[in-house]
């Protein structure tokens, strides 16, 4: 893609959004409703994620301001339903909506976290491997070749399984999301791994990178200061949609009961709960929570597709 | 070795090279080596090169593709470490065995210009970045304001404006990216340049721009320049000393005016042939012919005896090696014998 900077005038606001409205990617977003849409409904979300404790209607984690005769009450659109519990309420007596805005900050936040853990293992090791080759290349790339045979859903079981058992009983609960984040972290990296040693092979053999050889540039200065700018482009893509299918595995791994505890549920969790009760009639319990699941995914992965083909020539 | 143009009143090498080798090994796959127990196979892409490169001075590195001039340029450099040989700076051995010691020294006092001016420069640097690059890697800039003065001394030196520091590679032409590959490589305030076929993926138009920039700095900046290229008529231009390279090894060196008005080689005859003269119109001409041997498996004895109109049974069998003749060195025993007309 091609950049309109307009040289020589610098500085200001006004200058950088000039910029940006003159970018070949801006005008491709505008170009694309379905991405439009997917970017306002990713926005509506983790907005209302971010500010959860301020904007939902009930504080669901509060057992004193729960009650147990409310519980059970179904959507405000049915009988009995009221505007106190817009999505009705869940066998506590929670409001589906306020856990829902909780839930979705778990997700995001173990989405977006594990994310980054799997690109700083991924493009470190990609780099390293790329650029300096030899023995470090053969046994990170022979890593993550095994490690990719095995579905990345059983490494994060298995790395959530092995950490929750090395760690004490009393810690468990508040450490539940750290060791989600790790597990599915760990799980994800030699997709980052691969992509990253590849375009590095490429980049390692450029003049630019011969240049910074002969001055005597360390190593380490070369892979970030040139390799790692340059490379960076497609992992970030791919991270887009690795936001959408952390998200997934950590509702997987809480639908299995393995992911964070009921008492701060995330949306895998809550799906779980309402399941019990889907055939008992109350089915907004845990039909809402997935909808919402569907609608965060669905949208993330838009961005990451229209991502995708905006940076890629060749799909244009 | 004995130099045939040393003239001790003008000056004193810069730089030498003593018997310089590089061999690759190729297939690094030892599976597949073991199994069919074959030795791995070596390209001997510079084999017992020996030149010097007078201080102020052009040496011209000419040779078809694949003869190994960029080898020779990467090994100066250091990018690659040397198989066998010695290259002396300032008399000084620049060896394998203190090699970082040396080279750190060195990485101010010798730079490159690349072939690609569209590889050469990182695309997400600014172009001042690019440029100040060298300076910051040797804190040759006592503060930012400095630095920037510095930056835009040498964008008006190699003709740009100083404006363009603050532009990105991709906004200039190939012209303008090899000024810009020239600022790096001159701001550091080195000696030596290895110019490593800094035209050849430029417009004739801009060809010409290009070598009198080179030029110029050179008067200017009192450097000493290792020029490769394929093209007969740049290397007239700019050298002032001109090395024949083939299949890895130097078939004649001479003075420039010399080698281009009494060829001793074959080869080089072969070469200086192929530029078009107005002079030579109707008049029957040796045209090249034959391709470049494969340098994994180069022919015994003489590595041009299979293209060369004067070869014998000597050529086949043993190699040649270079001899003073006149002027010039030249490595050919039909030379050596008086066997060319």
């Amino acid at each position: 893609m091609t950049i309109n900077r307009t040289s020589g005038r610098k500085g200001g606001f006004g200058h950088w959004v000039r910029q940006v409205a003159d970018h070949d990617v801006f005008y491709s977003f505008t170009r694309s409703p379905v991405t439009m849409l997917a970017a306002f409904t990713t926005f509506v979300i983790v907005f209302a994620s971010i500010f959860a404790p301020w904007l939902t209607p009930h504080d669901p984690f509060n057992p004193a301001s729960l009650d147990l005769m409310e519980a059970f009450t179904p959507p405000v659109w049915l009988e009995d339903g009221t505007w106190k519990y817009p999505l009705g309420t869940d066998d506590q007596g929670r409001d589906i909506l306020s856990t829902i805005m909780f839930g979705n900050r778990i997700s995001l936040i173990v989405g977006f976290f594990a994310v980054l853990l799997s690109m700083l293992i991924g493009i470190t090791l990609g780099t390293v491997s790329g650029y300096v080759g030899g023995w470090f290349d053969v046994v990170t790339m022979r890593l993550a070749d095994a490690q990719l045979t095995v579905p990345p859903i059983l490494i994060a079981l298995l790395v959530d399984g092995v950490a929750r058992t090395t760690l004490p009983r009393e810690l468990q609960e508040e450490m539940a999301i750290y060791v989600l984040i790790f597990s599915i972290g760990i799980a994800a990296w030699p997709q980052y791994a691969r992509v990253t040693r590849s375009g590095a092979m490429v980049e390692r053999n450029k003049e630019y990178i011969a240049a910074a050889r002969i001055i005597g540039i360390h190593p380490v200065r070369i892979m970030l200061g040139h390799i790692v700018p340059n490379v960076m482009g497609p992992t970030l893509v791919m991270a887009t949609i690795g936001v959408a299918l952390a998200i997934i595995i950590e509702a997987t791994l809480s639908f299995l009961g393995v992911g964070v505890p009921p008492t701060t549920p995330s949306l895998g969790t809550l799906i779980r709960i309402g399941n019990d009760f889907l055939f008992s009639g109350e089915w907004w319990i845990t039909i809402f929570p997935a909808v919402a699941l569907v609608v965060l995914v669905l949208s993330v992965n838009l961005i990451g597709d229209w991502l995708r083909d905006t940076f890629n020539p060749k799909l244009r | 070795m004995t130099d045939p143009y040393q003239d001790p009143l003008t000056s004193s090498p810069l730089l030498e090279v003593r018997d310089l080798s590089k061999y690759f090994a190729l297939s690094s796959r030892w599976l597949s080596r073991i199994f069919t127990r074959q030795p791995r196979p070596v390209l001997k892409a510079i084999d017992g090169l020996s030149f010097q490169i007078l201080r102020g001075q052009t040496f011209g590195l000419v040779g078809e593709s694949g003869c190994g001039k960029s080898t020779v340029a990467r090994v100066i450099v250091g990018l690659y470490a040397p198989t066998r040989g010695e290259i002396l700076f300032e008399g000084q051995f620049v060896n394998q065995r203190n090699h970082r010691f040396s080279r750190a020294s060195l990485h101010s006092r010798m730079q490159m210009i690349f072939q690609d001016p569209y590889a050469s420069l990182d695309t997400r640097w600014r172009v001042r970045d690019i440029i100040a690059e060298p300076i910051r890697a040797f804190k040759l800039a006592q503060s930012r304001a400095a630095l920037r003065n510095r930056v835009a001394e040498l964008l008006l030196q190699v003709g740009l404006s100083p404006s363009d520091g603050g532009k990105y590679p991709h906004e200039f032409s190939g012209g303008q990216r090899q000024r810009i590959s020239i600022a790096r490589a001159i701001s550091s305030n080195p000696d030596f340049l290895v110019c490593d076929e800094p035209t050849s993926a430029l417009d004739v138009s801009v060809q010409a721009q290009i070598l009198n920039l080179i030029k110029e700095l050179q008067r200017r900046l009192g450097l000493t320049y290792l020029f490769i290229s394929h093209n007969l008529a740049v290397v007239h231009h700019i050298s002032d000393h001109v090395g024949v390279m083939y299949l890895g090894r130097l078939c004649e060196v001479a003075p420039k005016r010399i080698l281009f008005s009494q060829p001793q080689h074959p080869y080089t005859r072969m070469l200086l042939d192929t530029i078009p003269d107005l002079s030579l119109t109707g008049r029957k001409r040796q045209p090249v012919t034959g391709e470049v041997p494969n340098p994994i498996n180069p022919p015994s004895g003489c590595p041009f005896h299979p293209r060369c109109p004067v070869t014998n049974e000597r050529c086949q069998v043993e190699q040649p090696h270079p001899g003073a003749s006149g002027e010039s060195m030249v490595a050919c025993h039909a030379v050596e014998e008086n066997r060319l007309q």
